[in-house]
């Protein structure tokens, strides 16, 4: 449930967004505010995760883990780019 | 980078404090934590919002453009949920999940362990900075290999900030506007592919 109130309030803000493009300083104050958001969210997932006796005697294993998704991600997207950039880009810009 | 620093370093300060229980319970309130998610996901709304960057690179870009962050979505999905077969532990929607953060370490660490718990919020989190900085360092011989799409693809979400100047140092001013159009709309897909992940698959 949480996460489409998330993805409306997301919505709205993009559509409200809108009005601010030609002010820049609350353009500016907004950035703040978001930095700030994240500093204070990953700051209290910092607390639980540190509460969490599981996660924290499992964290090599945890590393272990996104260390491979990342490995995944990367190769994968960059594998499927160089297809597209041989079929779709490459002909236009070069050779 | 050095803003990736700042954010790890409050997650840091967080954790210690959390494993020698310093902080008072009620930073501890699941609802604390909802809330400013709210509230933080409404300014990002609105950040993309008003960016005027995004209509001028809207206005330029041709309809082959839109493959470049289709690529990413499903080149990272791919990859993660393959990955998932060799890790025992891991299930692939979990997998997929944290692959679909495509980069933004912040928003799709809060977003996951709100949906999913904790753990896999702390994988998405080390994977999806692991991406930015493998982006950071590897571009040049990536876009070597892998063609000149290749920085933008692992740049993902990160492609429109963080990662764009080595992006464009190494593949041309050319590729900078497909770079921030890629990186808006990985941005926005974010907190949605995660959700549909999570919760239908």
């Amino acid at each position: 449930m949480t996460s489409y109130i998330v993805i409306a309030l997301f919505a709205t803000g993009i559509g409200i967004g809108w009005f601010f493009r030609e002010k820049d300083n609350t353009r500016k104050k907004v950035d703040v505010a978001v930095t700030w958001a994240v500093y204070l969210l990953l700051f209290l997932l910092g607390i639980s995760v540190g509460i969490n006796e599981e996660i924290i005697n499992n964290f090599s294993r945890i590393g272990y883990k996104a260390f491979w998704l990342t490995f995944g991600a990367v190769a994968g997207s960059v594998l499927l780019a160089k297809l597209v950039y041989q079929f779709f880009f490459k002909s236009n810009s070069e050779d | 980078m050095k803003g990736s620093l700042i954010i790890l370093a409050f997650f840091i300060v967080g954790l210690i404090g959390g494993i020698y229980h310093v902080f008072p319970d009620w930073l501890l309130n699941e609802d604390l934590t909802t809330y400013a998610l709210f509230g933080l996901m409404f300014l990002v709304g609105i950040s993309i919002g008003s960016d005027k960057n995004a209509f001028y690179v809207l206005r330029k870009i041709n309809i082959k453009v839109v493959l470049v962050p289709l690529t990413v979505v499903v080149g990272s999905l791919l990859g993660t949920a393959l990955v998932s077969f060799m890790l025992s532990d891991i299930s692939v929607k979990e997998a997929m999940a944290v692959g679909a953060g495509f980069g933004y370490y912040s928003l799709s660490s809060i977003f996951i362990s709100q949906i999913s718990g904790q753990e896999l919020g702390v994988i998405a989190l080390l994977s999806n900075i692991f991406r930015e900085i493998i982006t950071l360092l590897a571009v040049p011989v990536l876009v070597k290999y892998f063609g000149k799409l290749a920085g933008i693809a692992t740049g993902g979400a990160t492609a429109m900030d963080t990662t764009l100047p080595i992006i464009v140092k190494f593949t041309g001013k050319d590729y900078g506007i497909i770079a921030i159009f890629s990186g808006i709309i990985l941005t926005i897909l974010v907190p949605i592919l995660v959700t549909l992940i999570l919760e239908f698959l």
